[in-house]
């Protein structure tokens, strides 16, 4: 047998989706700074994902002739200790950058939704232990916590975007369960009850889409903010040695601070931009996605 | 409820976040790679046996591991942190020596911050959307932004090498051990600047937009209507009604982010050399000197922990309401 299918059903979702997104982009396109990050973030993305095509050269050779000229025609941004171009490394730098902040934004957001969620939605003993357990790691202060085990455990790229994945989730996981408590007890959510929606659906169909948005606001900062911890590891000398990172461009700079300025410069403003760039999205989003705010 | 009584009912919650952080150090102590005995050593320094006989001996490395935790937590309690090979001390002594110095960068800093940013977000909250506003949400904007390390490294080379003002290095000049009195206060404030505008960056940020918010939440309500109708002037208004309410969320705001300025302050000493718990970081950190770490690490913990309590007291200090909650 041939269902048939609801086309008229399907294109009004279409529109109310596409509504609801033309509606987002009214508030957010409303404040400056807020296109002005998303602006950024576009083109850090572009030179992200097509560094291979962009780049001139192998960035990771020595190149002995070219050391430490300052910014020029040919290297407009000076190069290295080692001759490298400092705007080739950026530009690989950006790529450890973006992921290491997005993979491990995305592990703690995982973890942080479905603890917030399990608690705020079943509450009782549960949330007792729950909540118990994300108070105590919010109060260990997280940068010298990653910074242990990143010492203990080993430098790398994996061991740095798990442990932060792994330490950033309670504020997440607090953010979502009072949304879930007020969310849980509107008549929408009975109505669910009432007609047998499973609780699995009711968390994920009904409350999840509706409690998401701190979450959302609060990941786009959290990208900016990882970021800042990985460059402050490397920086420490605790980032991965096999990779192009800013923080450790930097901490190499230190070195050479009285003979060349501009090892230190630039590094240090494509972190200041990047993470500048989360933080006024971050701020966009919550003033086009907080429906308090949005009402005004 | 007496002020006593609510200190006593908080007590007993103190004691399993500090059990919490060293039972925390414990684990990732044994389930690192190799051995414990290599994270209480440290380096990968050649020691005698005597030595590790001691170690053994200390924390009861060939007993169970239930009973080796006990001994651990009680080897903390009474401060014993293991020893530092490399410094041939004990790890608690070495650590004591450099909090002196980080306590007054950080006081420094925070006096800073809190003071011009506590002016900006008051004068900001007077006319929002003002020039003076835009001003200070653009700092509050770049203090958020800017790596403390990147900043430092700049007015190094602005400061300190081209134009030569201001020291980049260190907490005295060198070579001037002797200096005395005034002299040598003198010699410390210069070293300090730098340190305190890099550390005091993200705090100024903090406060101004913590004041600013919270200002113009105070502005709103009725008492200050009041205020104003009696024909109050500005500075009344503004300092000795609205701010004294709109400080309680600020002083909040210090003890959650305590652990926050003290990865500022392991950043920013690293930078400028200054002989702190932070260069302390960084150093063991090169020299793999894990005793250090850890016990770093411990202290930290408890330091913010207990930070968290005087917060939490002084809050009710402050607004009665909170004893009643």
């Amino acid at each position: 047998m041939i269902t048939s299918y609801n086309f008229e059903a399907t294109s009004r979702r279409l529109r109310l989706y596409l509504a609801s997104i033309r509606g987002f982009w009214r508030v957010f396109s409303k404040s400056r700074p807020a296109v002005v990050g998303l602006a950024m973030l576009v083109v850090l993305a572009f030179l992200a994902i097509f560094t291979e095509h962009l780049v001139l050269y192998n960035p990771f050779g020595i190149y002995p002739k070219s050391v430490l000229i300052p910014p020029s025609q040919a290297h407009p941004l000076g190069t290295d200790d080692l001759g490298r171009d400092i705007l080739m490394l950026i530009m690989f730098g950006a790529k450890i950058s973006l992921a290491v902040g997005f993979s491990s934004v995305f592990i703690s957001s995982s973890i942080g939704i479905t603890i917030g969620a399990i608690s705020g939605y079943y509450g009782g003993r549960v949330e007792d232990v729950l909540m118990r357990l994300t108070d105590m790691l919010l109060i260990i202060p997280n940068f010298f916590l990653i910074l242990i085990v990143v010492a203990l455990f080993g430098s790398n790229m994996r061991n740095i975007v798990l442990i932060m994945g792994f330490t950033t989730w309670p504020g997440i996981a607090r953010l979502l369960r009072a949304e879930f408590l007020s969310i849980r007890e509107l008549e929408f959510v009975e109505a669910a009850h009432i007609v047998g929606a499973s609780n699995l659906r009711i968390v994920f169909r009904h409350i999840l889409p509706n409690a998401i948005y701190p979450v959302i606001v609060n990941a786009s900062l959290q990208v900016g903010s990882a970021i800042l911890t990985e460059a402050g590891l490397s920086f420490l000398g605790l980032g991965d040695p096999s990779l192009v990172s800013w923080g450790r461009m930097l901490s190499i700079a230190q070195l050479y601070m009285r003979r060349a300025w501009w090892m230190a410069a630039f590094p240090g403003v494509a972190i200041f931009i990047t993470v500048m760039a989360f933080n006024l999205v971050g701020d966009g989003l919550n003033d086009a996605l907080n429906p308090r705010l949005r009402e005004r | 409820m007496s002020m006593k009584r609510y200190i006593f009912r908080r007590v007993p919650q103190l004691v399993p976040l500090i059990i919490f952080a060293i039972v925390l150090n414990f684990t990732l102590m044994h389930l690192a790679p190799g051995s414990p005995l290599d994270y209480l050593i440290g380096g990968g320094e050649v020691v005698p046996q005597e030595y590790i006989d001691k170690l053994n001996r200390d924390f009861g490395l060939d007993k169970p591991l239930h009973e080796q935790l006990i001994i651990y937590i009680s080897n903390v309690f009474r401060g014993n942190f293991g020893n530092s090979y490399r410094y041939r001390a004990p790890v608690i002594q070495i650590i004591a020596q450099r909090i002196p110095n980080t306590l007054l960068l950080m006081t420094t800093s925070i006096v800073f911050a809190f003071i011009l940013g506590v002016f900006l977000g008051i004068s900001s909250s007077k006319k929002p959307y003002s020039f003076i506003d835009n001003i200070a949400s653009s700092i509050s904007i770049l203090g958020y932004s800017i790596p403390t390390f990147w900043l430092g490294m700049l007015l190094i080379i602005v400061f300190a090498v081209n134009l030569r003002w201001l020291p980049s290095l260190g907490m005295s000049t060198m070579g001037m051990i002797g200096l005395t009195g005034w002299a040598a206060v003198i010699d410390t404030v210069r070293h300090l600047i730098l340190p305190t505008i890099t550390l005091g960056t993200a705090y100024l940020a903090l406060y101004t937009r913590l004041t600013r918010a919270s200002m113009l939440e105070e502005l709103r309500k009725d008492y200050i209507i009041t205020a104003w109708g009696k024909g109050l002037d500005d500075r009344t208004v503004y300092y000795k009604h609205a701010f004294r309410n709109a400080m309680l969320p600020i002083i909040t705001v210090f003890g959650l982010n305590l652990g926050l300025m003290l990865t500022g302050a392991t950043l920013t000493e690293t930078v400028f050399s200054w002989p702190g718990l932070g260069r302390l970081v960084y150093e063991s950190i090169t020299t793999r000197d894990y005793p250090i770490l850890m016990g770093i690490f411990i202290i930290v913990s408890i330091t913010v922990v207990l930070a968290n309590f005087i917060v939490d007291i002084l809050y009710a200090v402050l607004d009665p309401r909170v004893r009643y909650k």
